[in-house]
């Protein structure tokens, strides 16, 4: 199993969960999962809907995910997954997180230590739900030949 | 009753790849039940250990939370729509409160860490400075908490402050003890014509505060002495040689080495420029590289010799960038290299500077350890150009008027270039540009009286000097040059 992104997709969900801290970040994957690799095209950064403990959980609610889904399909994409932060805590899933995962998508988890991001690593649920399975998160540079996620999003870019 | 299921992307592999499915309840519990009983696989995703719904499986009537209807309870109706939509939770393992400090603000933004902080706006304005890997936050605090000298707040100056203080420089430090004349505005870009007459610290305060109000810009209005120079300079990290003549020139040199302080060294002069960094403690000094100062007048200042406007901007940026080196710690700065610059041909080149292990102020056998005169060092004080006045070796514009008034016999000789001469001249001179002097001596006739005249009184000065070795002995300089002249007897002669 394997992951693909670019580099500057990493480093957008990274600047995400960074300013998040101490808090736990959290935001939606959106992108392919074809024959071969899946992959990560956009995200969607959200807010961390816990009302209390958000620097130990995080909450994407069901109105976030429909809205997120319905911008997925507008870009001819798909939810693919969520990533979330563990503040100065390891990048592995906990027993919460087996809990409460869905089979299929891709759970990308970023340590940030000290307000800066640290391992990414991205998990899948095994069929039976006993456990995660890592998978491999593959960085690419950007593709200068295809338009960028956050231009197919219609997300601000930077003109600088 | 017949309602239809909609599947989350996640499930349809549990449910023979259906993105729907259609099942026969009366309730929405019974009908997520039917569901489960044909595709059993998906039970263990939609319930607990105990039966129940987990709690992130969110169901949806039509576009309405069920459980802001009658949960599970909640009636079916004929045509009716569930959709599964799952709502995602996780979080790190611990469960335990966060760990001490966790919650406090990083060191970047409190300062615990003995750097000042960055704020958020902060953060904005070096926004592309703290992407910057060889920056970013570290650096972006360094800069803010150095502090930098800049020595003039002229040509070189200008850029000096301008790019040091948009960086975020702390705190800047600016020397000049002059007004702005409209002759500068064609390089000195720190000031505007409105500044015209007012002095260039002024100007420099009000232009900087305005790019940046984060810095602080100290301002020191007074000739840099032998006697203020190390009370001025100490407080700072760095300082940036922007002056315009030797006296300074040597005395910022001699106060960095004795301090122990880099000296971000530029120079300019027509179309060609110098930069290198002089820091006494791994490298060469100015003195290494120029033991002795230049005879007075032979190497003409701005005002003397012109300068392209723009040849101050390439040399005071390049101090900016080695200033900004310096603080980083980042990249190869220019100790012990001296860069010439040549607008004309547009070339740089790199000379090798070596420490001058008999270099009287920073070699193995100093003989400088305090500051000196400097003046008299460049061979400006007593027995040269201040004791020429004294002499009555010099002679003002309206003493010079009163003389031709008076019908005296003089010759007046006027030893600029032709360029300048065809911009302004004072009526009944003679051009005699000072480089063509030796070999027009001939001409001058010894027994009359001489009165040279040049821009501003330097150039005069020499020649003098020249035409004294030479056996002239009736000889004087007009104090000033032709911008005195226009100045003080008639306007109508052009500045420039």
């Amino acid at each position: 199993m394997t992951l693909v992104m670019t580099v500057r997709e990493s480093e957008r969900i990274m600047a995400h969960l960074c300013r998040a801290y101490p808090e736990e970040g959290c935001g939606v994957l959106l992108g392919h999962d074809g024959a071969g690799a899946r992959e990560v095209v956009g995200i969607i950064a959200l807010e961390n809907r816990r009302e209390e403990s958000r620097h130990n959980r995080y909450l994407i609610a069901p109105e976030q995910f429909l809205s997120a889904d319905r911008t997925a399909r507008a870009a001819g994409l798909d939810v693919i997954g969520f990533f979330h932060s563990h503040p100065d805590h390891p990048a592995k899933p906990s027993a919460f997180d087996l809990q409460h995962a869905w089979p299929y998508y891709s759970y990308m988890i970023v340590n940030v230590t000290r307000g800066t991001a640290g391992e990414l690593r991205s998990f899948r649920l095994a069929d039976d739900r006993s456990g995660f399975e890592e998978e491999k998160v593959e960085l690419r540079e950007v593709d200068r030949d295809r338009p960028g996620a956050a231009d197919r999003l219609g997300a601000p870019g930077d003109r600088g | 009753m017949t309602a239809r299921i909609l599947l989350p992307t996640p499930l349809r592999p549990y449910a023979a790849h259906q993105s729907s499915v259609e099942v026969e309840a009366a309730t929405v519990g019974d009908a997520l039940k039917a569901l489960v009983e044909r595709h059993r696989e998906l039970r263990r995703h939609l319930y607990d250990e105990d039966g129940k719904l987990r709690r992130f499986v969110n169901v949806f009537k039509n576009e309405e939370d069920v459980r802001h209807l009658g949960r599970e309870a909640t009636p079916l109706a004929p045509g009716d729509t569930l959709s599964i939509v799952p709502s995602i939770a996780g979080g790190n393992g611990a469960g335990a409160p966060p760990r001490p400090g966790a919650r406090r603000p990083p060191a970047w933004a409190t300062g615990e860490d003995g750097l000042p902080p960055l704020s958020q706006a902060d953060l904005l304005r070096y926004s592309r400075h703290l992407i910057l890997p060889e920056v970013g936050l570290a650096g972006q605090r360094k800069i803010k908490a150095a502090s930098v000298l800049i020595v003039g707040a002229g040509g070189l100056g200008s850029p000096l402050a301008l790019y040091l203080a948009a960086a975020g420089i702390g705190r800047l430090g600016i020397v000049d003890f002059d007004r702005v004349d409209e002759s500068n505005l064609q390089r000195q870009v720190l000031h505007g014509t409105s500044s015209v007459g007012r002095p260039k610290l002024e100007s420099a305060k009000a232009r900087l505060a305005d790019l940046n109000p984060g810095v602080t810009v100290d301002t020191y209005g007074e000739r840099l002495t032998s006697e203020n120079a190390f009370e001025v300079m100490r407080p700072y990290d760095v300082v940036v040689d922007g002056t315009d003549n030797f006296p300074t020139r040597y005395l910022v040199n001699d106060a960095c080495v004795l301090l122990g302080k880099p000296n971000v060294y530029g120079s300019i002069f027509r179309f060609e420029g110098q930069a290198s960094v002089f820091d006494a403690r791994v490298g060469p000094c100015y003195r290494c590289l120029y033991p002795d100062p230049p005879p007075p007048g032979l190497v003409p200042s701005c005002a003397e010799g012109g300068v392209l406007g723009v040849l101050p901007g390439v040399i005071g940026v390049i101090q900016a960038i080695e200033t900004l080196k310096i603080i980083l710690g980042v990249g190869e700065t220019l100790v012990g290299r001296l860069v010439l610059f040549d607008a004309l041909a547009m070339r740089f080149r790199e000379l090798t500077l070596r420490k001058d292990p008999e270099c009287p102020l920073c070699g193995t056998h100093r003989t400088v350890t305090k500051l000196i005169d400097y003046e008299e060092f460049c061979g400006l004080g007593p027995g040269s150009a201040a004791a020429h006045a004294e002499d009555g070796l010099e002679i003002s514009a309206r003493e010079l008027a009163q003389k031709r008034e008076r019908g005296d016999d003089f010759v007046l000789i006027d030893v600029r270039e032709p360029q300048e001469f065809e911009i302004a001249r004072i009526p009944g001179a003679i051009l005699i540009p000072l480089n063509s002097l030796p070999e027009r001596m001939s001409e001058l006739d010894s027994s009359r009286e001489i009165v040279l005249q040049c821009h501003v009184g330097q150039r005069s000065m020499r020649a003098l000097e020249m035409l004294h070795r030479a056996g002239f002995r009736k000889l004087k300089n007009l104090r000033g040059g032709i911008e005195a002249w226009s100045r003080d007897v008639d306007p109508t002669v052009p500045r420039y």
